[in-house]
């Protein structure tokens, strides 16, 4: 298993940000199939023969997701494209939003029609100005080649797109708070049940898929389900992008087979560690997954192996750390970043993030004390599984995979009064 | 781009009796007819609040309750809805900023690759520290979370532009631009 270019197939072609020149690389050619030829159920089918799992890092099968909204129900349905990127260490669907909107634009047309919506919006990061000048100059031109609008291809199917941009929260990247914030409310995550699936925008039907989930549909409807199983391992079938970032000689995104091992990428693809440093420590998939340790380097890169070794896939952001990262200093950065970003919403989230940064800020002080870690992990042990939704988890799985590996990292700090001259990091 | 597809009218706002009329004053004429073509854009009308914010924004560069109470004026949104949206977000700063909003990354790849450093660097190069304006009020600096822009980290983004692969002597070559321009 090796790099295998779907979605990047095309990213460098100069003019795939245009509908013209993503036409000529048979572009639209899936939602005219899927359209003129294909019934909602065969959509879905065929997605769920693919075996294709949402990319933005839980990997729910994307066709599942789908056959969830109700058939019967007579409220209208929402597709809604997860285009708030956010996850730190992630940088992958950037590219495609700039380079080959049109995919994600084909997706998104493919996946309304399956689930019988009529209107779609790309919610993007509000940071993302020229993403988002990009976008929707391609929904622009889209309408206008046809491919949006009313009575398209003339089968008298109606499709509206809005994209709609953020104002800054990483939390609006889980799916209930991006639908409150794409209501016009605080964008603080809901109790799921009921899903979105059944009740989410405006209480209709909503299906929330990540961009890159969406990119790889027209590929599915094009050339078969079957074909997509065939790439990648058994349970986690297709390519995947990943952001390899940190010390490593070429950091970049990269598109491999799912079930690549991660030392591929980080040496073949990413040329190894910087300055020829020897690796201390990997976090597989954006700030919200454990750490790997140097050991766990040929794990496959697929959903299954991942959380075996006691990982998540996650968003597929590499993050490669060298042997003089102080791991406590890492995991400063980590916590205070999900303080910043909790909505505020759940008492466990709001004030364990709080107490977990400022111990973590004090044991880097030189101040720490005997205990403090225990602490740290009761405190861990307290947010865990006692949030709404999975930013108080994200928060501390990575807290309690360091304590376990790199304990001597944080006693360093504690015993040898080890300083790191801290800054005043907020501003809002 | 018409997308009307099941446009519910939002409530009129009911004044009070004898209550002052709100006239728009801060907000130009170009935002106004900006926020009012979001206004039609959604089923319901609560979803522009954000779009409408983000206007007043870009043209003014930062919130107040007196711009809420405008944007409530043009769009008949209940200004308490508007200002529990705004207050949510770290894009829509609530006080008055430098021309330039220099905001550099220093969350977790982009600190591995040296975004602190780059940090001091710019501070000791404007004579302030995060958080701060620069005294012509040209630069204002801060630190972001995440822009993803971490494979070429340190990162940072003025306005609305992103620089990646900072060093220093891009950074000083950026701020000298940005001056001359003056």
């Amino acid at each position: 298993m090796a790099e295998y270019k779907l979605l990047f197939r095309n990213i460098d072609e100069p003019d795939q940000h245009t509908v013209k020149g993503y036409e000529s690389r048979r572009g639209y050619i899936a939602w005219r199939k899927a359209l003129t030829s294909m019934k909602p159920d065969e959509v879905i089918a065929e997605v769920k023969t693919s075996g294709l799992r949402g990319r933005g890092g839980a990997g729910f099968p994307t066709g599942v997701k789908w056959s969830f909204v109700p058939k019967d129900s007579p409220k209208p349905r929402y597709l809604i494209c997860n285009a708030d990127e956010s996850e730190p260490g992630t940088c992958k669907d950037r590219v495609l939003l700039e380079r080959d909107p049109h995919a994600m634009i084909e997706g998104m047309a493919i996946g309304s029609f399956a689930i019988g919506s009529h209107l779609a919006f790309v919610y993007i990061r509000g940071e993302f100005d020229y993403s988002i000048a990009i976008v929707e100059k391609a929904v622009e031109d889209a309408y206008k080649a046809g491919h949006l609008g009313k009575n398209i291809y003339g089968t008298g199917y109606d499709l509206e797109m809005i994209v709609y941009t953020g104002g800054g929260a990483y939390i609006c990247g889980e799916e209930t708070a991006l639908i409150n914030s794409l209501a016009g409310e605080r964008g603080m995550s809901s109790m799921r049940p009921p899903f979105p699936a059944i009740e989410g925008l405006y209480g209709c039907p909503t299906i929330v898929n990540n961009v890159e989930t969406l990119a790889c549909v027209p590929h599915i409807i094009n050339r078969g389900g079957e074909w997509h199983k065939k790439i990648g391992t058994e349970k986690s079938p297709g390519t995947k992008l990943f952001s390899l970032t940190g010390h490593v000689n070429r950091p970049g995104n990269y598109e491999v087979e799912l079930g690549t091992p991660l030392s591929y990428l980080i040496n073949e693809l990413g040329g190894g560690i910087k300055d020829g440093n020897k690796l201390k420590a990997v976090i597989p998939g954006g700030a919200s997954c454990p750490f790997l340790s140097a050991d766990q380097v040929d794990t496959p890169l697929d959903f299954e192996a991942m959380a075996e070794a006691g990982s998540m896939l996650g968003s597929g952001a590499v993050i490669v750390m060298d042997e003089r990262t102080d791991i406590a200093w890492v995991t400063y950065k980590l916590i205070k970043f999900f303080k910043h970003e909790s909505c505020g919403k759940c008492t466990p989230c709001r004030e364990g993030t709080k107490w977990l940064t400022m111990m973590i800020e004090r044991i880097l002080r030189g101040d720490g004390k005997e205990g403090d870690l225990d602490k740290i992990a009761d405190v861990c042990d307290n947010i865990l599984g006692r949030t709404i939704c999975p930013l108080g988890d994200a928060a501390v799985m990575p807290i309690i995979s360091v304590l376990q590996k790199f304990r001597g990292d944080f006693e360093k700090h504690i015993k040898g009064k080890k300083k790191i001259e801290m800054e005043q990091f907020s501003f809002a | 781009m018409k997308t009307q597809l099941t446009h519910i009218p939002g409530k009129p706002r009911i004044k009070a009796p004898g209550a002052p009329e709100v006239r728009v004053k801060i907000l130009n004429a170009e935002s106004v007819a900006e926020i009012q073509k979001q206004m039609v854009r959604f089923p319901i009308r609560r979803s522009a609040i954000l779009p409408a914010i983000t206007v007043a924004n870009r043209q003014l560069g930062y919130l107040s309750a007196e711009v809420y109470e405008e944007i409530s004026e043009i769009t008949e949104i209940p200004v308490s809805q508007i200002a529990e949206a705004a207050s949510f977000y770290t894009l829509f700063p609530k006080k008055p900023r430098g021309k330039y909003l220099i905001m550099v990354c220093d969350n977790i790849s982009c600190a591995l690759c040296g975004a602190d450093a780059m940090i001091k660097y710019l501070e000791m190069k404007l004579g302030i520290k995060r958080g701060e304006t620069t005294e012509d009020n040209l630069f204002t600096l801060g630190t972001a979370e995440c822009l993803a822009g971490c494979s070429a980290a340190p990162m940072m983004q003025v306005n609305d532009r992103y620089y990646e692969n900072l060093t220093p002597a891009k950074v000083d070559k950026l701020l000298e631009e940005l001056k001359s321009k003056e």
